[in-house]
């Protein structure tokens, strides 16, 4: 559905001292989207995501690469991807004084649909995605997820095959957000649309995608499953806290056996006991498998635990480990 | 296909304005209150400014200055809607830009039009008196520039993305123009730097046509020259919406 060979967008920015500045904001990304794909675009805030989805929706002219949606290009044929293409962005698509179903209405026929389609189209959507009743309700009289659901029923009024969403759910509180992760998976299962969603949570991307392209400084870093790249990250993360601090290096010893990276070893707060506890951890491969293991061994050896966890690595480890930083550092 | 779009666009934005009527309401309450509280004011000085009806001098000023005022501030609406992803999601559709700029221009053209009807009409009331083809020629031309007036402003409103940046740049080229333009006065009466600084406002050239046009007088250079001008301001106001309009990332 969507093929993009070297894609890359420049802006020309003016910096002090009123020296012409270029500021490459996509530099050349291959994107390659299967008919029925769900991918996760996930990069954190100024990666680019969404000036690739600008361009690949025909909004933005690339400076240099090709794309083709929808089997169409997008330089030379943007009106039969405009066509093909339905697009949420995280602006929203509605004015907040009108009313919601006119809009939805309004809307299909800009895409050259009847009245009467428009009108059926809509009221079936407004249906699907919960907001019945909602037909003459104006925008700014709704919730963060009725409006968010409201710019997705707009989006698929006409009946796009290919779905491009932008921050889907950036703004709405977790009930809303589980509920409209519902609603996009939906999209796929009832009306087999693929779907192509920017996100810079890590917890949507895994929740929703088949596939995950990861961006960073307007590069493409990753593309693979979810799972798989997690299990790029070298296993799983054991962390122990040992009662007895002094005890720390004999417990890191036994997690270093089974350990597939550095054993770091922390002064813990976590201590019951009259001593402050000391934290050990490290990463182990299959870990589910060792831990019983370690556990036997630290038994064996006299020490302690005040508690033990294991935790799979996350997309943010993986993001971590491709960019060397943490998307939650660069916040919401 | 491009007039349903233009259609399409005119009469969302028409359905939005009438469900709000304090703008309407408001828009055709100004050239009333400027009639009833200026127009008095300018009865007894008629003979002075070379005219022999007011209101043959005064409504002409009145109707550009509809037409520059109501349309200039007609950008605002378009940055709203800019904000709220509005024009974003109607440039993903196949539509044509420059239907989604015309549909919005001709709402605001039918505002003036309604505008400058009730102004005319209620003139009569007071006093006006003139070739009535004459004022039909002159709300065209009112209409025309109104629409020039609209394209720009929707064109800066698309540029600048902001009412703090649009808001300045509205005011300090509208009070000018106005006072410049002769509108509440004739030009003729001023001293000659005025006059002299005036012959360089187009709208100047447009005011002084529709007056002569109130008053029957058609085939004049003064108002040829409105005729002209209005013309090359509505051809430059649409090249420059429809360039703004068309221009990616807009």
């Amino acid at each position: 559905m969507i093929h993009a060979r070297g894609l890359a967008r420049t802006f020309e920015g003016r910096g002090r001292g009123k020296a012409k500045e270029e500021v490459k904001a996509v530099a050349g990304v291959d994107i390659d989207v299967a008919e029925g794909e769900i991918v996760g675009f996930l990069g954190p805030n100024g990666a680019g995501k969404t000036t690739t989805l600008r361009m690949l929706t025909t909004l933005l002219k690339p400076t240099a690469g090709s794309a083709t949606v929808a089997g169409f290009d997008v330089a030379t044929q943007s009106q039969q991807v405009r066509r093909s293409i339905g697009y949420v962005s995280q602006s929203g698509s509605t004015s907040p004084e009108a009313r919601a179903g006119e809009e939805v209405m309004d809307h299909g026929m800009l895409y050259g649909i009847s009245q009467k389609q428009a009108e059926s189209r809509g009221r079936e959507l407004f249906e699907q995605l919960d907001l019945e009743g909602l037909w003459e309700r104006k925008p700014q009289a709704m919730s963060g997820g009725q409006r968010r659901r409201l710019d997705i029923a707009m989006g698929l009024v006409h009946d796009p095959t290919l779905v491009f969403l932008d921050e889907p759910t950036t703004g709405l509180d977790p009930q809303a957000r589980a509920n409209l992760w519902t609603h996009i998976s939906d999209l796929r299962t009832r009306r087999g649309a693929t779907i192509f969603l920017t996100t810079h949570y890590l917890d949507e991307a895994d929740a929703l995608c088949d596939r995950i392209l990861v961006i960073d400084h307007g590069s493409i870093v990753a593309s693979d499953t979810p799972d798989a790249l997690k299990r790029q990250v070298a296993g799983d993360l054991v962390s122990l806290v040992v009662a007895d601090a002094s005890k720390a290096a004999a417990a890191a010893e036994l997690l270093g056996r089974i350990a597939d990276t550095e054993v770091e070893v922390t002064a813990a707060q976590a201590g019951t006991g009259a001593q402050a506890g000391a934290g050990v951890s490290a990463r182990v491969r299959g870990a589910g498998h060792e831990v019983a293991g370690l556990i036997r061994g630290l038994d064996a050896a006299g020490i302690d635990l005040d508690s033990i966890e294991v935790r799979r690595p996350t997309l943010d480890d993986v993001f971590l480990d491709l960019t060397g930083r943490s998307l939650r550092e660069q916040g919401a | 296909m491009f007039w349903r779009e233009t259609s399409i666009v005119f009469r969302r934005q028409l359905r939005m304005a009438l469900r709000n009527p304090a703008w309407v309401i408001i828009g055709l309450v100004q050239p009333i209150l400027y009639l009833c509280l200026f127009g008095p004011l300018l009865e007894p000085l008629a003979g002075t400014l070379g005219a022999e009806n007011a209101y043959t001098l005064f409504v002409p000023g009145l109707l550009v200055q509809l037409g520059l005022f109501g349309a200039l501030f007609a950008g605002f609406g378009l940055i709203a809607e800019w904000r709220a992803g509005v024009i974003e999601a109607e440039r993903v559709t196949p539509a044509s830009r420059t239907a989604l700029l015309l549909g919005r221009i001709l709402r605001d053209v039918l505002q003036l039009f309604v505008q400058g009807l009730v102004l005319i009409g209620l003139a009569f009331l007071f006093g006006l008196t003139g070739s009535l083809p004459g004022m039909a020629l002159g709300l065209v031309l009112t209409v025309l520039l109104g629409a020039a007036c609209a394209a720009a402003s929707n064109a800066l409103a698309l540029t600048t993305k902001s009412e703090d940046v649009m808001a300045p740049v509205i005011n300090s080229v509208a009070l000018p123009v106005l006072l410049l333009s002769g509108i509440l006065l004739p030009m003729t009466i001023g001293p000659q730097w005025l006059q002299v600084v005036s012959d360089f406002m187009p709208t100047k050239y447009i005011v002084n046509a529709i007056r002569e046009l109130f008053t029957g007088d058609f085939w004049t250079i003064t108002t040829m020259w409105g005729v002209v001008w209005t013309l090359v301001l509505f051809a430059a106001g649409l090249w420059v919406g429809t360039r703004t309009f068309r221009r990616e990332n807009a």
